[in-house]
């Protein structure tokens, strides 16, 4: 496996160019059960990209943690969903160093999640490197009721919170880290198109 | 002459109506007789004697009736009005921008008296008097860029300059043509116009892009904007597409002359003294078809844009589904004749 490719599309849909070291500088690292392989291919290409990193693992696997040890980072947490990553984080990213790198691999909704956070602590955009590893599913936001559905992976779906049926827009937003999904059936309430899997 | 307010409205019963001499100043968008994008920028204010184009910021008959909507949005969705925390000065600036202009354009409405920074404003026709502290929020009682966009018609986009890009990064939106400023907060130029078709691929976001950065303090601009709305609606938000959206389907041949609205937007563009920020004010008219075909160039002229328009732009302006029933409806004041160049309904005034 390596990092998807994306159909080319509008130009606030996010593209994950893939990881590639920096070498020996203060790094943050985040990665879900399929990012960490790239985790692993980063650290084979370039040893020392490890040597001041802190890992966050999100997965419900602690085994994983133990293979990802074996890179000898500075400093390795798992932590069971995005949510939970976040204090966690939150601390990371209050004691940073100036030049601290952030690495995240992973599902888009784990990219999005913390690219958003970080940039509203004020990391700059060019201090995030992302590779998309794993399944296509979606972080979602309802533009009508504004909640969140997270691994979306059909188009239309329902929103967790207030049930209405939406469509998935390839428009972002970086700082909400989510796409935005709009109701499909709004004009003739009912008319729902078939149900598809998304596409990468 | 004092001006008179309407008492309408833009939902539920929709009892919005055009004067005939707010007709004859309607924005009608189109200067030829087809349509494709174009960056058609020119210099804001200036234009015909009581025209929408005359004053910076233009006040109508619906003035009162429109900010009674507003303050019905955004009372439902106070997020409607945001403003990132570096963006309070240019909603001075903004603030400033307006009460100037309006004191001096419509003095019969409003007026400003400025001690120092004690500032006397006074809105007439909303009953609003206030003395405040101009740069100090608390003596307020909303944040600047909120309290005066809740006494100025169209919605308002406020732009920062950074890395060579424009970001939007506040606003007051509540009479948008389908775009969530929640959602698009803090987006650069490219992302938030990236929903739209077309224009990328041809440059004009790259163009309108250099333009606006090349502005200078005491420069403004203005272009014409447009789309199709189902009844009067201002609030054509995303967020209620599941309340407004069944509206779209229900005109029909005998109603649509009523009911289809030509929706323009008057965008202007103002390079802001303290913050540096561009202001983007957007301000929507509505006219139905039967009163915009009251004047037989308009009424030929909207029949051929419509019925030749590209299938894309159509469906991306939200009236495929209804333009054939519209299309039928136009041609009867379509006689074939010629039209004339410009957008003013009757020639020798153009």
């Amino acid at each position: 496996m390596s990092n998807t490719q994306f159909t080319p599309s509008i130009t606030s849909r996010p593209v994950y160019p893939g990881l590639t070291s920096l070498g020996n500088v203060p790094a943050i690292m985040i990665a879900d059960a399929s990012g960490q392989e790239a985790l692993k291919e980063l650290a084979a290409a370039d040893s020392s990209v490890m040597d001041q990193a802190h890992v966050l693992l999100v997965t419900t696997s602690p085994a994983l943690a133990d293979k990802l040890q074996d890179l000898r980072p500075a400093s390795i947490e798992t932590v069971s969903d995005l949510d939970a990553a976040v204090p966690s984080f939150e601390r990371l990213l209050s004691t940073a160093k100036m030049g601290t790198q952030l690495y995240l691999a992973g599902s888009e909704g784990l990219i999005g999640f913390f690219s958003a956070r970080a940039l509203g602590s004020g990391l700059p955009q060019e201090a995030i490197q992302s590779e998309h590893r794993g399944p296509i599913s979606r972080r979602m936001q309802c533009v009508h009721c504004k909640g969140v559905t997270e691994d979306v992976t059909t188009d239309p779906f329902t929103c967790s919170h207030c049930g209405l049926t939406l469509f998935v827009r390839d428009h972002f937003s970086r700082r909400l880290g989510v796409f935005q999904g709009v109701c499909v059936d709004a004009e003739v309430p009912g008319e729902v198109p078939e149900t598809e899997e998304i596409q990468p | 002459m004092t001006m008179q307010f309407n008492e309408e409205t833009f939902r539920g019963d929709y009892t919005y109506f055009n004067s005939p001499a707010a007709i004859r100043r309607f924005p009608f968008p189109f200067d030829q007789d087809a349509y494709m994008y174009s960056v058609n920028i020119e210099q804001h204010p200036g234009g015909p004697e009581g025209s929408p184009f005359e004053f910076a910021f233009d006040v109508d008959e619906h003035y009162v009736a429109e900010m009674q909507d507003r303050a019905i949005t955004l009372a439902g969705d106070p997020m409607r009005c945001q403003s990132l925390p570096h963006m309070e000065l240019a909603g001075w600036d903004l603030l400033e921008a307006i009460m100037v202009a309006k004191a001096r354009d419509y003095p019969d409405l409003f007026s400003l008296t400025i001690d120092g920074d004690t500032w006397h404003w006074i809105n007439r026709p909303m009953g609003i008097d206030d003395t405040f502290t101009f740069l100090d929020p608390a003596t307020l009682p909303y944040p600047p860029l909120e309290y005066i966009t809740r006494q100025a018609q169209g919605d308002f986009a406020l732009l920062h300059e950074r890395d060579g890009n424009l970001w939007l990064d506040a606003g007051m939106v509540t009479s948008q043509a389908d775009w969530s400023l929640d959602f698009d907060v803090g987006m650069n130029f490219f992302e938030w116009h990236a929903p739209v078709p077309k224009a990328g691929k041809m440059g004009v976001f790259d163009k309108a892009l250099k333009f606006l950065l090349a502005m200078n303090q005491g420069q403004s601009y203005r272009r014409l904007n447009w789309t199709m709305t189902v009844n009067p609606r201002l609030d054509t938000s995303p967020e209620n597409y599941h309340k407004w959206g069944p509206e779209k389907r229900t005109v029909t041949p005998e109603n649509v002359g009523q009911k289809q609205f030509v929706r323009v937007e008057l965008q202007t563009f103002w390079r802001l003294p303290r913050s540096n920020a561009l202001a983007f004010p957007i301000r929507c008219y509505l006219a139905n078809l039967e009163d915009i075909c009251t004047y037989p160039k308009w009424g030929r002229r909207l029949h051929r844009v419509l019925r030749d328009i590209d299938p894309d732009l159509a469906d991306y302006k939200g009236f495929a589904v209804n333009q054939e029933i519209i299309v039928n409806y136009l041609a009867q004041f379509d006689d074939g004749a010629p039209t004339s160049p410009g957008i003013f309904p009757v020639d020798q005034e153009g």
